[in-house]
């Protein structure tokens, strides 16, 4: 079930969303017309300082005065707007998509290092666990997540994402298990600045849940990817990790693997699985994970669910599907398989 | 007036047909049911504690046991137990002990628990083809990891505490040398060492033939300090503070001065023959930064190389006790329901003092949860564990390994007869009888015990293969694993489980 | 003898003062001078040997406990369960003690030459030639000697008239004696405790306890050779046998 595919452009050098929503279309079969998303990084530049908060409105009165008057008591309403749509046949428009441009005001949030970050994660778990009709899906800076209930064709066409311009994208189409196509449920997944795609089943998805709501996360989208975006929030954010360890922490090697390092990486690995046991992700899965920074991509740590990487120059590709990259890009180069648990990291050069 | 004798237990018949006289049953029964007279074998039934020892040396299964052969008039309120311990206390006007767990008929929450397994979604793991990773690390964890970066280079700045390496997380837990033989302690010893996990010595130090596995060991420092000394605390593998035991919440150990032998008496280090009593609380713990005081007076003896466990009953209260002890440099907490087994404790605290295990794990689990240090620190669950499904359910709850102390016992020949206190067990365990204790061979017992364990962990692993996890952390407070059938709401609610079908 | 090693202990945390200590024990130093100690717990705990350990100052909680040989002598009071299962080896304390002194002690020797608070020598036990020891110069607090198990508490109660005037007095106690100098009132035994007579015998066996008590405190032993004692022992090796019935 779902297929997923990502692209990075190391320069930052920008791409249009049209081709990213062909090459998900590629892989139509994976899906069930109930879920697609895209998100995308770079394509806000006018509010680049701003968090962009893609909002689901049920409608524009008490839900929406609500969370107006949540940001205003937080922070600066920059600039707002619905997010443009366009109607089509095959997609019921369930909700109002909305975007606010916003800046927290740091002095509000104390005792953390990173207070404008922290202050929008408490909005976002508020707005979400308290307020009816509302649901924030996408919080991170000149980033933004499209996603609703349909084919993927359809929900780009829904977004007209081939108008928008970003060095990475993330898509993903669903074909759902835990909870019916509801838009909250579609992917990317995304809080600050990580966004997930990911396909297959988290089986460890209750310790994991359980993990980060004791670090202040709550889980309100009903299905078990939200939670990667918040242990690499947890992790990679809050404790410092960078990304190729919060892969190893997810999906780390194997005791017996373990036992067999040198000294050092055995007592390191040791360390890791032990303060982070409750963090490792079992079960089959193929995840994406996008930040400003770049993206990794990484399986479970048996390799039940495919993961195939392309590059091409400058651009890294990490999809399902072989022939989805090759949508994408006609003339990439290398195609590999990554080794189970092993992330496969594209970092902007800066 | 005479109150009278109360009905037999128990009533024993031999069929003579089969019986070829050869003496087993009157050579095996230690309470002295059996003898002989002209040539024909002779039975009280009175005598009987239906501990099965005749009838599993019986090679012509010649004999039969009923139980309660007489009947009263039936009632529900007034059962048969009620008014026997009416005319018991009415006789003797005395506390009455009773041995083994807890006797009543609560309702057992692990029977109302139902596992998950994977279908279609995602595949079920076969444990004989892929990993599977039962090790667990019990100790003190960090919240966080640090480093330091040197040109490029990552090293670990966070140092770990020590932690015990268990193959599988299942733990024998703890029966003295005293309360139990020595043959049955080595059995479990022997047996624990080749399973790669651990066996707690009880409050009753620690016997030298018990050396060779003390890394296996975990000693035990309770209100008594009975054995204890720094060559004790030096030899176990970790040290645990007992306050309280599940069985008798609230109170003290006492071992009748009849038991206290030789042996038991150099290992406990006190006289030949007199009480020895476990006051209800440690005298130096009367409050919760006495116990945070012990727990590093014991890592300051022992150079901060041990890790210790403090281990409670499992009271209404134990979830914030928990917590307590969680903030005391303790690298464990180990709760141990109200069906935890035990030598001879007060009937009315074994049937009616404490809460079950089941419901003490979600608590102190979600405590410590809430306030983000769950993973700090080790949660050992006991108490009434009496299959790998009762394993299973207890970690998904959230502990993190599992103390036995009855199903050890059953594996070297128990049968939970409840007579315990006495000193005459027929199957060597809980007696000092040398004649009784050469019954257990220690090298037998050993591998029974750790078929046991072999038994379980291959049960586990099949059982989180079904459910698609490959690692026991994966398992640990996983409670999306886990549905209550027939439970109430409120219980629900405890446990954070949902109903079957939801 | 070769000069002790002093530590200067002010403003440390216990851990690494303990540390030092043992390592420097472990390293062949026989005498060790610990100055400005005030609050710093354990000292002593679970060392082995026959070095001895001038405290200076006023010691944390749990002082010697599980020691096993060396001598700590204290130049101040000393807090909470100082003693505290301790199994061989001494403390001597110029000066007064907390609560729970010698708890569970099972070998070795306490001195106090001041006083003590409550449940001083609770569940004291002994062991073959192993029999603890705890000596007080002035008076004691309820529950003295309570669930005492064996071994010998001596009050001298120097200063105080009588010298001992708490309840409870061997609460439980069943094995081992209480020794108080003068008469000690029927009504501050606690329960399971009897006074029996003092007699030349038991004087004959305290008194070379009372001669090493004065000696290291420089007190006349005379007054204390030479004077009557009350001496309370267990009415039952099992006071509790009769408690229970069987299922």
């Amino acid at each position: 079930m779902c297929g997923i595919i990502g692209v990075i452009d190391r320069t930052m050098s920008r791409m249009d969303g049209s081709h990213i929503k062909r090459a998900l279309s590629l892989m139509d079969e994976r899906g069930s017309g109930e879920g697609a998303g895209y998100v995308a990084y770079g394509i806000y530049p006018d509010y680049a300082d701003c968090y962009a908060i893609h909002v689901f409105f049920d409608n524009l009165l008490e839900p929406k005065t609500k969370v107006d008057a949540i940001l205003k008591q937080w922070g600066r309403i920059v600039h707002q707007e619905e997010i443009p749509t366009y109607e089509q046949p095959g997609l019921k428009k369930e909700h109002i998509p909305w975007r606010y441009f916003f800046k927290p005001y740091a002095d509000l949030m104390v005792g953390t290092t990173n207070p404008d970050d922290d202050n929008v994660t408490h909005l976002v778990m508020k707005i979400n666990s308290d307020v009816e009709g509302a649901l924030v899906f996408s919080s991170g800076k000149n980033l933004g997540v499209f996603k609703a209930s349909g084919w993927p064709e359809d929900v780009a066409n829904f977004y007209r994402i081939e108008d928008y311009e970003g060095y990475i994208w993330l898509a993903h189409n669903r074909y759902p298990t835990n909870t019916s196509g509801w838009w909250g449920g579609a992917h990317p997944f995304n809080l600050l600045d990580w966004s997930v795609v990911h396909n297959g089943e988290i089986t460890s998805y209750g310790t994991n849940r359980r993990y980060v709501e004791g670090h202040g996360y709550q889980c309100t989208m009903l299905t078990d990817t939200e939670v990667v975006a918040y242990l690499f929030d947890l992790l990679g954010r809050k404790h410092g990790l960078p990304s190729e360890m919060v892969v190893e922490a997810l999906a780390p090697p194997f005791w017996d693997e373990i036992d067999e390092m040198p000294e050092k990486k055995e007592e390191f690995m040791r360390a890791l699985r032990l303060t982070y046991g409750p963090a490792l992700m079992n079960g089959p899965f193929a995840i994406v994970v996008a930040t400003k920074d770049g993206i990794v991509g990484f399986t479970d740590r048996i390799k039940l669910r495919p993961l195939i990487v392309g590059e091409n120059g400058s651009k890294l590709y990490i999809s399902s599907e072989e022939a989805a990259i090759r949508t994408m890009d006609p003339d990439v180069e290398t195609i590999y398989m990554p080794r189970a648990g092993e992330p496969v990291i594209g970092r902007v050069v800066e | 007036m005479s109150l009278g004798s109360v009905p037999l237990k128990y009533k024993i018949s031999i069929d003579r047909d089969q019986c070829m006289k050869c003496m087993r049953c009157v050579d095996n029964c230690s309470y002295g049911v059996y003898r002989v007279e002209d040539d024909k074998i002779l039975i009280d039934s009175r005598k009987c504690t239906a501990c099965h020892r005749c009838i599993s040396m019986c090679p012509r299964d010649a004999i039969n046991l009923q139980e309660r052969p007489v009947d009263y008039r039936s009632h529900p309120l007034w059962t048969v137990e009620a008014r026997e311990d009416v005319i018991n206390q009415a006789r003797t006007g005395k506390i009455i002990l009773a041995g083994m767990g807890n006797a009543v008929d609560y309702p057992i929450i692990f029977d109302r628990l139902v596992l998950d397994a994977c279908q279609v979604t995602n595949p079920s793991i076969d444990p004989l083809r892929e990993p599977m990773e039962l090790r667990t690390y019990i100790g003190k964890k960090p919240s966080k990891l640090e480093f330091t970066k040197n040109n490029g280079d990552i090293d670990l700045k966070t140092k770990l505490s020590p932690n015990l390496k268990l193959d599988t997380p299942l733990m024998i837990g703890h029966m003295s040398y005293g309360a139990i033989s020595l043959n049955a302690q080595l059995s479990l010893a022997k047996a624990v060492a080749k399973t790669g996990t651990f066996m707690g010595t009880g409050e009753g130090g620690m016997h030298e033939a018990i050396y060779p596995y003390q890394d296996h060991t975990i000693v035990q420092i309770a209100s008594g300090r009975f054995g204890v000394d720094i060559d004790y605390l030096e030899r176990g593998a970790a040290i645990e503070i007992k306050v309280g035991q599940g069985a008798k919440p609230g109170i003290g150990g006492h071992l009748p001065g009849e038991k206290v032998c030789a042996d038991v008496s150099c290992t406990r280090m006190i006289p030949l023959g007199s009480d020895a009593i476990s006051p209800a609380p440690h005298h130096d713990i009367y409050s919760i930064e006495d116990l945070a005081q012990l727990v590093r007076s014991l890592k300051e003896a022992t150079n901060w190389e041990k890790p210790v466990f403090v281990k409670i009953a499992a009271v209404h209260n134990v979830a914030a006790i928990a917590a307590g002890i969680a903030r005391s440099s303790a690298d464990a907490v180990v709760i141990d329901g109200f069906k935890g087994g035990t030598g001879a404790a007060p009937k009315v605290f074994r049937d009616n003092v404490g809460i079950p295990i089941e419901a003490a794990i979600a608590a102190v689990d979600q405590k410590l949860n809430d306030q983000g240090i769950r993973n700090e620190v080790s949660i050992i669950a006991s108490g009434g564990i009496r299959n790998s499904g009762d394993l299973a359910k207890s970690i998904a709850l959230g502990a993190d390994a599992v103390y036995i102390g009855t199903a050890s016992l059953i594996a070297l020949g128990c049968r939970v007869c409840g007579n315990c206190y006495r000193g005459l067990c027929p199957w060597g365990i809980a007696t000092q009888k040398p004649e009784l204790v050469n019954r257990i061979d220690s090298d037998v017992g050993a591998e029974n015990v750790a078929n046991l364990i072999h038994a379980w962990t291959l049960e586990l692993s099949e059982l989180m293969g079904a459910a698609g996890l490959n690692s026991i952390e994966s398992l640990r407070g996983n409670r999306e694993r886990l549905r209550g059938y027939m439970l109430d709401q409120g219980l629900l609610d405890v446990l954070k489980i949902e109903s079957v079908g939801a | 003898m070769a000069e002790p090693l002093v530590i200067d202990a002010k403003g440390m945390h216990y851990t690494p003062l303990n540390r030092q200590i043992r390592e420097a024990l472990a390293s062949g130093v026989k005498e060790i001078v610990l100055n400005n100690v005030l609050g710093q717990r354990f000292i002593g705990n679970g060392l082995r040997g026959d070095a001895k350990i001038i405290v200076n100052g006023v010691p944390g909680g749990d002082l010697g406990m599980f020691m096993s040989g060396p001598e700590c002598e204290i130049f101040g009071d000393a807090e909470h369960a100082p003693g505290n299962t301790m199994d061989n080896g001494a403390l001597i304390i110029h000066g007064s003690a907390g609560d729970a002194v010698a708890h569970s002690m099972r070998g070795g020797k306490v001195f106090v030459e001041g006083n003590i608070g409550y449940r001083g020598g609770i569940h004291m036990k002994q062991y073959e030639c192993k029999r603890p020891i705890l000596v007080i110069g002035g008076t004691s607090h309820a529950f003295l000697g309570e669930y005492m198990a064996g071994g010998l508490i001596l009050v001298l109660g120097i200063g105080h008239e009588p010298a001992v005037q708490d309840r409870g007095i061997g609460s439980g106690i069943h094995g081992g004696e209480i020794i108080i100098r003068g008469d000690v009132d029927e009504k501050l035994l606690g329960v399971g405790a009897k006074k029996v007579d003092f007699t030349e015998e038991d004087l004959e066996n305290v008194a070379p306890v009372i001669k090493e008590f004065c000696e290291r405190f420089d007190i006349d032993p005379k007054p204390f050779l030479d004077t009557n004692y009350s001496k309370i022992v267990p009415a039952s090796a099992r006071p509790f046998a009769g408690k229970y019935t069987w299922e």
